[in-house]
């Protein structure tokens, strides 16, 4: 069964890829949201009007191979197990509001995992590209793609004056939200990034952490998406993301360097106290695991660590969470099983490079 | 009851978590509890949505403040999916497409405001329904380039350009009448 595959083969294509600047960016991610005209929006319609608006959008794409992606697949979140969604949102293929809230929520998914389309979110379809490294050009050509395709076949909720009308105001306009997944362990250590999210939220781009609002920049990843969708054009939003973002590049390699300079031997002994614990722990929590993790990466693009992979950051991050720990474990388990099973997993995975 | 969480333990905490007026119960043992704990803290404090309920809370308030309440008006209500503004306030979204419409003199000063700019849509316009708007945009820019050949002199490409105006307008008018 190809549900199987998705959620067996725990690794997107998005984790294991290296794309431009995968050093410090680790993935792109563009989202369209987009309603149904004649329809109410998800938080007040009818299950017959949602069933409807999954058929229509389904039919839509059904047994259309687009060049890049491969074929789609329908998932229905009623059908799926809480494990099996929970490791979606995991893989960020799906919102958490998608699994946990969603009246008659689906999500149209393509075999690489590139593309995810869910349907009856806040918005009736939301189109996500998600690609690895600094790609968020090429992620909007591929959205937009797919959505040209969809208003071949279905019409959308669309003002002249306002654009695209959302279930949000927050989303109106364009309905787009571009976001770049960043590794900035050096302005975290030189702290740094207390001066720089006021710089960034004043050009209208939000900071967050790994797992979208409100979470924490666990194993320093964060998350940087433009605010405004309204008045600007996509091509606007996308180069103003990927200018500050260029800017962020070259902060975190100069922080690097500095810290090369002036603390060699400090990091080094950091970088590899992590490398220890990674690789002879038989117990440890998301927390440390997350910052052991992003020390490595660290010293694996800084030249201390060579015999490792650089992907092992994306992979460990997702595989080490709740959901991913229990489908590996065959069933449920309690927080200190699971932090067995997380020491047990790294090492194993660190293994593997040997 | 057991803990929804591990479906093992019997859950001995039980929170009722308020989220843009969506009133969600969760029961869980000490356990998940505390696993969860962070997570659910940090959420609910300070997300997009609730910025944008204190931003449409303070409008209501300094209109309220402007115009004494002399008579009271009926509230306002789509017709379509029946959201009153004051839902709309405490849930930060709206029913439907129609809402828009609806709370338009509310909601435009709040969209100038959440985007900054003059709030007008300058993105991609779908290519089936879009169809007139793009015709009318195309005449615009057309209409603009004309100007600039007027006062360059270049008379011949204007009356390209003029001619080309013409027969975009033309499938306009088309399109209008087909459409009615």
């Amino acid at each position: 069964m190809s549900l199987e595959k998705f959620l067996n083969q725990a690794v997107s294509s998005w984790m294991s890829a290296e794309g431009p600047d995968s050093d410090i960016v680790l993935s792109s991610r563009v989202r369209l949201a987009r309603n149904v005209r004649d329809y109410k929006f998800p938080i007040v319609f009818s299950s017959e009007e949602g069933q409807k608006i999954i058929e229509s959008v389904y039919r839509s794409v059904e047994g259309q191979h687009f060049s890049t992606i491969g074929s789609l697949e329908l998932l229905v979140m009623d059908e799926l197990q809480p494990l099996q969604k929970r490791v979606l949102v995991e893989k960020h293929l799906i919102s958490p509001n998608l699994a946990n809230n969603s009246v008659l929520g689906a999500c149209i998914l393509s075999e690489n995992e590139e593309v995810s389309i869910m349907i009856n979110e806040e918005d009736h379809i939301r189109i996500q590209c998600l690609y690895p490294g600094l790609q968020i050009a090429e992620a909007l050509k591929v959205a937009n793609e797919i959505d040209d395709h969809i208003e071949q076949h279905v019409d959308y909720a669309f003002d002249e004056n306002i654009g695209y009308l959302t279930s949000c105001p927050t989303n109106v306009g364009t309905g787009l939200r571009a976001s770049v997944m960043m590794h900035l362990p050096g302005l975290v250590l030189t702290h740094q990034m207390g001066r720089i999210v006021p710089a960034i939220n004043q050009l209208g781009l939000v900071v967050r952490g790994i797992y979208g609002e409100g979470s924490e920049a666990l194993g320093n990843i964060f998350q940087i998406s433009n605010q405004i969708t309204l008045g600007k054009s996509e091509t606007d939003i996308v180069e103003d993301l990927q200018s500050v973002v260029a800017q962020l590049i070259a902060e975190e390699r100069s922080a690097r360097e500095a810290l090369a300079k002036t603390s060699n031997i400090e990091l080094e002994d950091k970088v590899f106290r992590s490398y220890g614990v990674l690789s002879n722990c038989r117990i440890i929590e998301s927390k440390e695991a997350a910052s052991c993790l992003s020390d490595l990466r660290l010293g694996i693009d800084m030249g201390y660590i060579k015999n490792i992979s650089k992907n092992i950051l994306n992979e460990l991050m997702i595989l080490t969470q709740p959901g991913f720990l229990q489908q590996y474990a065959g069933g449920p388990l309690r927080p200190d099983e699971r932090d067995v099973r997380r020491a047990s997993l790294i090492r194993e995975r660190l293994n593997l490079e040997q | 009851m057991l803990c929804q969480e591990c479906n093992e333990r019997p859950a001995t905490l039980h929170f009722t978590k308020i989220d843009n007026g969506e009133k969600t119960m969760m029961h869980l043992c000490q356990q998940c509890a505390q696993e969860k704990g962070e997570a659910f803290m940090l959420n609910s404090a300070f997300s997009i949505n609730n910025l944008l309920a204190g931003l449409l809370n303070f409008h209501n308030h300094v209109q309220q403040a402007e115009q004494p309440p002399v008579v009271k008006k009926e509230p306002l209500q789509c017709e379509e999916c029946s959201m009153t503004y004051q839902q709309f306030i405490q849930i930060g979204r709206f029913g439907c497409a129609n809402c828009y419409e609806t709370f338009k003199e509310q909601i435009n000063p709040i969209l100038r405001r959440l985007h900054s700019g003059d709030g007008t849509h300058n993105g991609k316009i779908p290519s089936r329904i879009g169809g007139g708007l793009h015709l009318r945009k195309n005449i615009e820019t057309l209409k603009q380039s004309i100007q600039e050949l007027i006062t360059r002199e270049e008379f011949e490409k204007a009356a390209e350009i003029r001619d080309q105006i013409r027969s975009l307008e033309k499938q306009l008018d088309q399109r209008d009448e087909g459409g009615n």
